[in-house]
């Protein structure tokens, strides 16, 4: 079975109050090395058999359609999952 | 009469059905109200659409046609558990097919709360709403100003009249680019803006806005919440008076019958 990975970000430009509230738990915790934590989506499209073009192409339209909102998302990366990550 | 008798005739705690003349012909018409797998308000807004003097008409998601409808509203609550994103999955149902296509022809569609979240991700309207920038849900009676009165469904009001209706959301900051704000700004497509404070992080304070044609408009906060003396906010008229919000319901009317 082959695995698509989608990953989505809200856009730079775009208030991401989930990371603010991440952040600011994180400093709680004493962990206070970054300066700012945005939270994103990622998703695992699997197939039947090994990850075709078409597959690849149909993920894409899945992306820029049902997974993301390009008025306030990017879509970052639609790939062939690595061996590590097909595995989990 | 005793001074506790004024007092109460003077804030009535329970509905008065005849205080307003009902529209002529209002009777006629037929409000569609859609209910998805987490609709919350649906069974609020059919009472506002009953209470205006027209007949509220179920629908559900699944459906393939609207019946005879005059006008749609897409209720508030958390359709398909506000998963993935709020309204995302709902803009597949089968009825929002049926629905765009309405409000594309010009039938009057209003999308309170989760049903404006619904409009932007079918892209009936444009722009997004995201999570509350203090990122708490908030619960609360909001002034707002009506800045259209000239939409389907604001035409009972004024333009710059105050009304305070009831507001509740976690998602409710309205996004857009600053072009597509320009341009509702320009076109007079911002239907109603917050008053004294922005409660949700909204841009340029908006509450709720219109397509071009002014049939379909997106509110955030709750009109069916003040349509009913006894149940809405509290008003200088009394206790929990406040009716506000029954301007969007008689407006469609209006609307319609004008046609």
């Amino acid at each position: 079975m082959g695995r698509i990975v989608v990953e989505v970000m809200p856009k730079p430009e775009i208030l991401d109050p989930q990371g603010k509230a991440i952040r600011s738990g994180l400093e709680r915790m004493g962990l206070s090395a970054f300066a700012d934590v945005r939270q994103g989506k990622l998703f695992h499209l699997d197939v039947e058999g090994p990850v075709t073009d078409e597959a690849l192409a149909a993920a894409r339209e899945a992306a820029g359609t049902l997974l993301s909102n390009p008025v306030i998302e990017d879509v970052i990366a639609v790939r062939e999952a690595t061996p590590e990550e097909a595995a989990q | 009469m005793s001074a506790r008798t004024a007092v109460a005739s003077a804030t009535p705690l329970v509905a008065d059905l005849g205080a307003d003349a009902p529209i002529p012909g209002a009777d006629a018409l037929r409000v569609g109200v859609v209910r998805f797998p987490g609709s919350l308000d649906e069974r609020d807004a059919q009472r506002a659409v009953t209470l205006s003097g027209a007949q509220a008409v179920s629908l559900w998601h699944g459906d393939d046609s609207l019946g005879d409808v005059d006008a749609v509203i897409l209720p508030g609550g958390f359709s398909y558990g506000d998963y993935l994103r709020c309204g995302a999955i709902a803009k597949f149902a089968p009825v929002m097919e049926k629905v765009v296509d309405a409000a594309n022809g010009g039938m009057p569609v209003l999308g309170i709360c989760n049903g404006f979240q619904i409009l932007c991700e079918s892209h009936l309207l444009p722009g997004a709403l995201i999570r509350n920038s203090h990122q708490h849900f908030i619960c609360r009676d909001q002034a707002l100003t009506v800045e259209n009165a000239d939409t389907a469904w604001t035409r009972s009001y004024t333009a710059g009249e105050e009304i305070i209706i009831p507001l509740k959301n976690g998602e409710g900051g309205y996004v857009a680019d600053e072009a597509v704000l320009d341009e509702l700004e320009a076109t007079g497509r911002v239907v109603a803006r917050y008053a004294g404070v922005n409660p949700n992080g909204s841009q340029r304070n908006i509450a709720g806005i219109a397509n071009e044609r002014g049939n379909v408009v997106g509110l955030m906060p709750h009109p069916e919440h003040a349509v009913e003396a006894g149940f809405g906010p509290d008003a200088a008229s009394g206790m929990r008076a406040g009716v506000d919000g029954q301007g969007f319901f008689t407006s469609v009317l209006r609307s319609l019958l004008s046609q």
